[in-house]
Parts: C-alpha cells; structure tokens; sequence
C-alpha cells in the first residue's frame, strides 16, 4: 500500500471509528474527599498526567498535573482534590466519531477527555489511544484487504490456460437520452469487478467510458462500445458515425466543447470528457472524418501501478 | 456519519433509497465531467441536477446519497433508476453553499483534491 492510500484510509477511519472503540475503560479515578498530597504517587505509579474525579459514578471534574503544579507553587497545603480540580470538563460521548475527539483534543490543547454517558464516567481517550486505535484498525483493515485481494484479484486470468487469452464485451449506444446516459459504463464496471480487476483499474476504465458514452449520446445520437481485456491491458474502442471532430487537438484541451447551451445546462458539455479520459488511459488515441464519425481508442494497463495519472 | 442522523440534523427530506448509508465525505458539483473524475466513493453529493443521469454517476461512483439542493425535486424517470439502482435521493430547501456549510459543521469533510488532476 502506497501512503496517500493510507492517509485516505485513515481519513475515513476517523469518521467510521467511535470514541467507544478506542477510549481505555479500565480508569483510576478519585473521589472529591481525595487528599492532594496523594495525587503525585498516584499520578507517578501509574505514568498518567490527569485522573477524573467521580462521585459515585457521575464525573464531577478533573485534576492533573497542572492543577498538582498550581497547588504546590501556592503552597501544598493539604486539602481534598475537589478543591483544586477543574470542574469545567469538556467530555465525549461513546458514540461521537473520533474525528470529534481528535478536534477537541486539538481546539483545547488537553491530553485527555472523560467519555461521559449522560452523567456516568465510562472511559477516557488520550492522543495515544486515539493513535493506538487507529493503528489496530488499519491492520485489521489491511489484512482484509489483502484477503479479499488474494481471493478475488486477477484469479480469472490465472486460472484460464492458454496461449493467448483475450475476454471481449462489447455494448451498443442506441436510442439512449443523455440523462439515460452512463449505462454502459454502469454495466462494464459491473462486469469488471466480477472479473476481479483491481479498484483502481476498474475505477478509471468506468470513467473513460463514461465520457465516451455520453461524447456518442451528445454528439453521434448511436455507436458502439468494444472492451477486450487480456492479462495485460484493457482496450476499449468506442465507436460513432456521428458529426466528426475537426481539430483533434482543439478538442484534447480542456474546457473546450461545441456543445449546445441545453447540454451545458444538464452539467454536460463542459469540455472536460476527453481530458478525463486521457488521464484515466496509458494512450488514448482519436481518428475522425468529419461527417463520418469518431473512433477512441482508450487502452488502460491491469497493473494500477503502470497508470500514469 | 450515517445518512438518517444528517437528514435528522438538517431537515433533508428523503425522496428515495434509505438512510442507512454512512455518508465518509462530501462533494458539490452540477458539472458531471466533474463529479466523474473527483467525487470519492462514499461522499455525498450536493447538486441541482435533477435529471436521471445523476443517478448513473452516482452509482457509478458509489456515491452514499445526492442531495438536491435549494428546493429541486427530482424528476420521476430519475426516481424510478434510483429506485432500480439503490441510490439514496434527499431534498433540502437550502441552497448548496448553505448545505454544505452546514454539513462540514456537523464534522462532515471533503477531500483535498488536485484541481484538474485525476
């Protein structure tokens, strides 16, 4: 796995994972009548630099190393930790994504924040527990990936013998509005993914014929789609006896288009489908007579790493 | 962040599909092209769009919901796909940039993308 997949992973992750997944349950807290003068061995014996403060079970503060510091600088007199915790504790609820928790914890500079249900203390989270989940979820995640990757990825091809293995699809363009549009795209990826090519792969295939397909509903009314997939790349040649492009070139920039006003107006026509399909393909290459039609052909590597983007 | 809690939050009215979905990030756009190249599967997606093809490129994106937003309704061949398709379908009377104020509010985040970039 590359990083900006595992930096996107734990992007989702924070929203996905609850504060209760991660958050330590096991708590050593003090009750108010707690003296001060026991805090340091407390604090110093089990390496923690804060402890909430319970009544009963209901959170009533939060007393830490800096409280500690405070009390000493005036003085350490003995007194119960009621008397020099913090009573306005911000809190997290199990059920709060950690996404909240990592804010807070950033927005008010605490090492740590009581997870409260309603009044009653149920557990605490500090950076490192947040990182410490973190890290377990991604294994847990990587190792199914990997799973399913094993089971699913490329199987068919290496199954099949032969000496030359090519799987053909091929779909018609026809009759189709633009907001019918997209349907052959829809149907491919389908396949795709049963034939256990890679996310990324898929992904980038799905897009380039997505723009070819509506570029036929738009412009050539009809045409048709052949994809041919063989252990190294696939190829897809997209079809039309439509209007023709003109300049090639003129037509690769991006933002321009000759499309009508109403196209434009559904959020077509934009100038940007044969850019997109160029960035999806290794080639993309574009023979057209004007008034005779267009022919793509796109052709995309089955190994993701081979993309160029 | 699941679908039903942000409807709940943010009055969206549901027009189709459920509200099951875990919503992981969130995109606007009217510009198919657009959506195509830079949503995130998982995002919602705010748009005025109305039409059905929305629906083919959210299923193809794997997008959680569309929401349409400063009061469109959906036309009915697009509720019709979304039903075949299993697209969740929201309205909100809030126009987009509202919207998703108010979702990234609610700690829903996009993505930081490379303008023009694949």
């Amino acid at each position: 796995m590359d990083s900006p997949r595992h930096v996107g992973k734990i992007r989702e992750l924070v929203y996905e994972l609850k504060v209760e997944a991660v958050m330590t349950r096991k708590l050593i807290t003090l009750a108010p009548e707690a003296p001060m003068s026991g805090l340091r061995s407390i604090l110093k014996s089990n390496r923690i630099s804060g402890v909430p403060v319970v009544s009963g079970q209901t959170l009533v503060g939060l007393v830490s190393v800096e409280d500690f510091i405070n009390w000493l600088a005036q003085g350490g007199r003995d007194c119960p930790v009621g008397e020099r915790m913090s009573r306005e504790v911000r809190t997290l609820s199990p059920g709060e994504p950690l996404v909240h928790a990592i804010g807070k914890l950033e927005q008010y500079g605490y090492g740590r924040l009581p997870v409260v249900d309603g009044e009653r203390l149920v557990g605490l989270v500090t950076k490192g527990d947040i990182i410490e989940g973190l890290l377990q979820e991604m294994q847990v995640n990587s190792r199914e990936e990997e799973e399913l990757h094993r089971y699913r990825a490329s199987h068919f091809f290496e199954d099949m013998i032969a000496d030359r293995l090519t799987v053909n699809f091929q779909y018609q363009v026809r009759g189709k509005t633009i907001e019918q549009g997209g349907e052959v795209a829809s149907d491919l990826k389908r396949s795709f993914k049963r034939l256990g090519l890679h996310p990324e792969v898929v992904r980038r295939a799905a897009i380039a014929t997505y723009e070819a397909e509506m570029n036929v509903i738009i412009y050539a009314r009809e045409g048709t789609v052949d994809v041919s997939v063989d252990p190294e790349t696939i190829h897809i040649i997209v079809r039309d006896q439509g209007q023709g492009i003109p300049d090639i070139q003129q037509a690769l920039q991006p933002g321009f288009s000759t499309a009508p006003d109403w196209v434009r107006e559904l959020g077509f026509g934009a100038g940007m489908g044969l850019p997109n399909i160029r960035s999806c393909a290794r080639s993309l290459d574009i023979t057209s007579e004007p008034g005779q039609g267009t022919t793509l052909r796109i052709s995309i590597p089955l190994e993701p790493e081979r993309v160029c983007a | 962040m699941r679908l039903s809690q942000i409807a709940k939050a943010l009055d969206l009215e549901p027009r189709c599909g459920d509200l099951e979905a875990e919503a992981s990030g969130g995109y606007v756009s009217d510009l198919m092209s657009d959506v195509i190249a830079h949503a995130e599967a998982g995002d919602l997606w705010l748009t005025v769009q109305i039409h059905a093809n929305i629906v083919a490129v959210a299923a193809m994106k794997e997008l959680s919901g569309i929401v349409l937003t400063g009061g469109r309704e959906p036309e009915a061949e697009t509720l019709r796909k979304a039903e075949a398709k299993k697209i969740t379908v929201l309205a909100s009377k809030l126009p987009a940039f509202e919207l998703a104020g108010r979702l990234y509010q609610l700690g829903l985040r996009g993505r930081e993308r490379h303008a023009g970039g694949i």
